[in-house]
């Protein structure tokens, strides 16, 4: 039934339908794409129908896979046609072919908003859909008050509403700096009363999205949300047509759940009673049934339960009925009830007191490592992985290493880098600690990734107990016919530190290692050349008393190296060389490696960086978070394996590691000839592979290489680390009595990207403050709020601007009367590009004095509007403004490993706007931005961000503007953004100023008046 | 949130996407094949959902047709599959028994119906019966401007004879 009515667009359809083959079809559409073409050049004759007709085309067109480039305009322009039909495919169209970034999108807000504040409801819906659908920030900003309007009207009826209720969603979701939502717990409060389950269910969207973003607001809603759980789960008291296969509205029952997950706890017993008893219900009486569908529904229920459960820490008994039903699940016939059970089996480990419980199932999830089903088999490894613990490791970790031979290849580097991290975490003792490695590199030696073999030489360097076995197990495995690289690697290591211990040994003579390794070198790449040069010159010293044929050999070797292709070979071949000709006075430069220092897990790290990969859920990371007091130090990761780390040329490591950290900041040229900076980042300075390989081919002092990061490391927790909580400073050292409540440098970050929020709040007062800004001036109005029933006298708020900012507040009243807000204008001028801070000090009198210094948040994105470029207008700016100091290029170390998509999402949220298009390289990010300030004016600044897709902790940023201050300081404020300070992990990086020297700001001697600095210098 | 919808045919064609997240041009396509190639290949009686680039995609085959819906991996998967049942239904309801020449035909149509159903990712409207009516209102609103425009050319048409 029901043909299109159009009969040229069915004709078209079957057209390409019968086309013998892509070729035609092709052909086909490049002909219906001509004669559109023509037909828009020349509006003139074309009727609204036509015109509709052939918007339809496009869409099917372009959804058959073709480039539509032409005709976006039309289809857009159909949003302003009066009639219906025209309206509506004009709307549906255009939600289809574009999406928020497009700039056509613009030119409709204004019809777009007529059709929203306009009487008629159809069009009214249109208009709403789509703004749901493909709605970004300049609809949030012209449309979200008037669609909260719809919203809360009584007038309208629910077709309209519950559009807008999930319009104002999407609006919020893309924007909730721009959406003022401000007194809205109360309405939605009142919303959830709503008797339409159409309208209620949307709302029930929102509330979710509000409360996961400010669950304090809406506590209000809680009672009411169990309200709707109990009229729907327990009452059925629903409308029959809001029944899903008998179950009374499925999907608002799992909303209401899904909200109720975001409060921390229920304080109210008789709520709490309630809810239990709802979900006690949903645990017993979910049966299973034959229909698939109405089953589905039914354990979409159920398992939704179960998270609130846990969410709310029931009590045992109610745990225990939980694994236990879970415990079913993962022995199903049904897939996804076997996936799901998994699935929340993983969530539930974060519970106490079930992990035996959840143990006996062990066998069972087992068997789900070898399901047909790759996401079943995905989930089974991360429980797995997750259960594991002392007492179970040795059994997960062989099933793991017997799994891993079968193991489909997408999964395999995850299952090694898994087993790896539970033997060494959960090692019943070393040696098998050191078996278990050595299979897993026999196995799948492809999927070992090089920090699995680093770790093991670090564990067998640190134990002397274990080095005589290590070398025992090593040579067993050499000695197989073909061996992996990467066990050449690890046996080379061990053998040339550690073979000598057992030279007494049959088959373990210097000679005989000797030649068991030599074999593989024509086999093996340059980089492991490199390890069996230096294990040649360790086994040549070890041998005494020397060995002439053994020393010739191998001085030959060295001899054939020096002319190598690579120059790192030749490096070490001449200086091996060398020294060894020195015999014993060099030693002790052969001698064994010191130990090196405790510091954990390159791996744990790359598993987490890995999750964003493979789609592999939680378990990690609640690992991780169950683990934290482990002492978890996250080492870097180092670069390329293919290319050296530059420490490896060098004889001795460079002095520069040894920097004291206020001048970490001093450019360092190092080997690879690229300039890099090197920050003085405790995660960056554990790069595994350099200290491996570097001082395998030196020998200072043993430790001496070690000692100076080490010292690096600490200077470096002891500056940072206090600033979390104390954006506060006491008056005069003397502790205020009066508590701020929540995190004041939270609530700082949070205002550096938003305009509008809470600065400052004790029992007494609530500084909120709200900010516009246009261009280089700007206007906070701070709102002082007594919330005492008493006033506050003695009020004093006096501004301490940094030097590059101009601020006049206006009178602040001695004082706020009781229960009263009173708004206080302050201006803001932007003379200069700096990153200092004005700081509001201000007082009042409650019994005792209280003083508190709040940093404002007049930051320099504030000054920033992100604009949008192609690459023709980009380039020829970029291509002028090449040279330092108009631009500055650095490597940033220790960054947060971010996605492309999370990195472009912070770079936006600093008003820096990201240019998709520009850059051909996936891994790159090109945004720009104008920046204002009174002596720059309106000045262009151009930002690229280069990522290395093998280690997110680190990047290479370049920064152009036409101003040298603007150009550094915007630069080190992207900086102070994208690096972890993992002292103090509450509070981003702008919450301190930074121990770098700056360069002179244009106001010379400003700095010691700068209060900014000045409150940094206190903390 | 629902982030995209995809409709598939076992041929892999690409009957109906609806985007709920900003993707580029490039980047559907790619999504498309990527996800076509994964899905179609996946043997029957396995679960329907995979975990795909950090994300879950939830599908179901219906006869030649594959239903998708790409989700967060903390959101609740089989709410989503009802909700491609859901759908399901009532385009069958709106079609009579829908079959896979309907929704090439009428492709148009499924997008009404479909944003009467989801909006902005999330589910808009669970009475089947609500959704049936709203669509035969736009149908008939539709047909009237028909009737009006047809009825306008006509009198033009016999009044300029």
């Amino acid at each position: 039934m029901a043909l299109s009515g159009m009969r040229g667009l069915s004709v078209f359809i079957s057209d390409v339908r019968n086309c013998p083959n892509k070729e035609q079809e092709r052909l086909r559409v490049d002909k219906e794409l001509g004669h559109i073409r023509t037909r828009f050049m020349n509006e003139k004759g074309l009727t609204p129908y036509e015109k509709k007709k052939y918007v339809w085309k496009m869409l099917y067109i372009y959804m058959l896979g073709y480039d539509v480039d032409f005709g976006h305009n039309e289809a857009v322009s159909l949003i302003s046609a009066p009639k219906y039909p025209e309206k509506q495919v004009g709307y549906i169209v255009t939600a289809c072919l574009l999406n928020e970034n497009h700039d056509f999108l613009r030119m409709v807000i204004n019809a777009v908003r007529n059709d929203i504040i306009g009487r008629n409801e159809t069009f009214q819906c249109l208009a709403l859909t789509m703004v749901a659908n493909i709605g970004g920030r300049d609809f949030s900003e012209s449309l979200s008050m008037d669609v909260q309007k719809l919203l809360i009207s009584s007038s309208c009826r629910p077709l309209v509403r519950k559009k807008a209720a999930l319009c104002l969603l999407r609006l919020y979701r893309k924007n909730p700096d721009v959406v003022n939502i401000d007194g809205w717990s109360d309405r939605m409060a009142q919303l959830l009363d709503e008797r339409d389950l159409g309208v209620l269910t949307s709302v029930m969207s929102l509330l979710v999205a509000l409360v996961s973003n400010n669950v304090d607001a809406y506590w209000n809603c809680l009672p009411k949300c169990v309200k709707i759980l109990e009229r729907l789960a327990r009452n059925h008291d629903i409308p029959q047509e809001y029944t899903y296969y008998g179950i009374p509205s499925p999907w608002l029952q799992v909303k209401t759940m899904r909200a109720l997950q975001y409060f921390p706890a229920i304080e109210d017993p008789n709520t709490r009673r309630s809810l239990f008893e709802v979900l006690q219900r949903i645990l017993v009486g979910t049966d299973v049934v034959k229909n698939v569908n109405k089953n589905n529904a039914s354990h979409a229920v159920l398992f939704e339960a179960l998270a609130l459960v846990m969410h709310l820490d029931a009590e045992k008994e109610m745990m225990s009925q939980c694994v236990a039903l879970l415990g079913k699940f993962i022995a199903v016939r049904e897939p996804n009830i076997r996936y799901l059970g998994l699935e929340n089996m993983t969530r539930m480990l974060l519970v106490t007191d079930v992990q035996d419980i959840i143990k006996r199932h062990q066998a069972q999830i087992i068997t789900s490592l070898k399901d047909p089903d790759i996401s079943i088999r995905r989930r089974a490894l991360d429980l797995l992985y997750g259960m594991c613990d002392v007492t179970n490791a040795k059994d997960i970790v062989e099933e793991l290493l017997q799994y891993l031979s079968a193991a489909d290849f997408a999964m395999r580097e995850e299952l090694a880098l898994k087993a790896a991290i539970l033997a060494e975490k959960f090692a019943p003792d070393l040696s098998w600690y050191v078996d278990v490695i050595l299979q897993l590199i026999d196995k799948a030696g492809d999927f070992v990734s090089d920090d699995i073999w680093y770790r093991v030489v670090q564990f067998v360097s640190n134990n002397e107990d274990l080095q005589p076995y290590a070398a025992e197990k090593a040579r067993d495995y050499i000695d197989k016919p073909a061996v992996h690289e990467t066990m050449v690697k690890v046996s080379a290591y061990i053998l040339g530190e550690y073979s000598h211990l057992l030279a007494r040994r049959p088959g373990f003579s210097p000679k005989e290692i000797f030649s068991i390794l030599h074999e593989k070198l024509p086999t093996v790449k340059t980089d492991t050349i490199a390890i069996l040069l230096t294990t040649y010159a360790k086994i040549l010293m070890h041998t005494q008393p020397p060995d002439p044929e053994l020393q010739d050999h191998i001085w030959a070797i060295f001899n054939k190296y020096e002319s190598f292709i690579d120059v790192e070979i030749q490096q070490r071949a001449a200086e091996y060389f060398a020294l060894s000709k020195r015999g014993a006075r060099s030693m002790d430069v052969f001698d064994e490696m010191p130990k090196f220092p405790e510091r954990q897990f390159a791996l744990l790290k790359k598993a987490e960086d890995k999750e964003i990969d493979t789609a592999e859920q939680s378990a990690i990371k609640l690992r991780t978070q169950q683990q934290t007091s482990n002492s978890l130090v996250v080492t870097n990761q180092h670069p390329d394996n293919g290319s050296h780390p530059p420490s490896q040329l060098s004889l001795v490591r460079m002095p520069s590691q040894n920097m004291d950290p206020g001048l970490g900041d001093q450019e360092t040229t190092q080997a690879n000839g690229i300039l890099t900076k090197v920050d003085p980042q405790p995660a960056q300075s554990g790069d595994v592979l350099g200290d491996l390989l570097g001082t395998l081919a030196i020998e200072g002092p043993p430790g001496a290489t070690m000692q100076p990061e080490q010292n690096v490391i600490s200077g470096l927790e002891a500056t940072p680390s206090p600033i979390g909580d104390l954006a506060l400073a006491p008056l005069d050292g003397q502790p205020n009595s009066v508590q701020p409540i929540g995190n004041i440098a939270e609530r700082f970050n949070a205002l550096c990207l938003k305009d509008s929020g809470v600065l400052y709040e004790d029992p007494h007062i609530q500084i909120g403050i709200k900010a516009e800004w246009r261009a280089h001036h700007g206007r906070f109005v701070l709102f002082l709020g007594n919330k005492n029933t008493s006033p506050l006298v003695s009020v004093r708020a006096l501004i301490l601007p940094p030097s590059h900012l101009r601020m006049e507040l206006s009178l602040v009243p001695e004082t706020i009367p009781p229960r009263a807000q009173v708004q206080c204008p302050l201006e803001v001028v932007n003379l200069c590009p700096s990153r200092d801070l004005a700081v509001l000090d201000f007082s009042y009198k409650f019994g005792i004095m209280v003083n508190v210094k709040l940093r404002l948040p007049a930051v320099l994105n504030k000054f920033l509007r992100p604009i949008s470029m192609t690459a023709e207008e980009f380039f020829p700016q970029w291509r002028t403004l090449a040279e330092p100091p108009l631009r500055l290029q650095e490597v940033v170390r220790g960054v947060k490993p971010l996605s492309i998509p999370e990195m472009a999402h912070l770079l936006n949220g600093i008003h820096l706007g990201v240019n998709l298009d520009i850059d051909q390289n996936k891994n790159n990010l090109v945004a720009s931005s104008t920046f204002f300030s009174e002596s720059t004016r309106a000045m262009l600044c151009l930002i690229r961000v280069e990522t290395d897709p093998s280690d997110r902790t680190q990047l290479r940023l370049t920064v152009s503007s036409g101003d040298p201050t603007l150009t550094f300081e915007l630069k080190e404020f992207i900086k102070e953004h994208l690096i972890i300070f993992p002292t103090a992990p509450s509070a981003p990086s702008h919450a301190h100023a930074p121990p770098v020297v700056q360069p002179q700001p244009p106001v010379v001697g400003a700095g010691s008046t700068d209060p900014g600095a000045l409150l940094a210098g206190l903390l | 949130m629902i982030h995209f919808v995809l409709l598939i045919s076992r041929q892999g064609k690409v009957r109906l996407t609806k985007w709920y997240s900003p993707y580029s041009q490039k980047e559907r396509s790619k999504v498309i094949r990527e996800l076509s190639g994964v899905i179609l290949s996946r043997g029957p009686k396995l679960c329907n959902f995979i975990e795909w680039r950090g994300y879950k995609v939830v599908y179901k085959r219906y006869a030649s047709l594959y239903f998708c819906m790409c989700i967060d991996a903390d959101d609740n998967e089989l709410e989503v599959l009802e909700i491609i049942h859901h759908f399901v239904e009532i385009l069958d309801r709106y079609f009579g028994s829908v079959c896979e020449l309907d929704l090439i035909f009428n492709f148009h149509k499924a997008y009404y119906i479909l944003d009467e159903i989801l909006i902005a990712g999330e589910l808009q409207e669970s009475s089947k019966k609500t959704v049936t009516r709203l669509i035969a209102a736009q149908d008939s609103l539709v047909e009237t401007a028909k009737e009006q425009a047809s009825s306008i050319s006509n009198m033009i048409a016999q009044a300029t004879k």
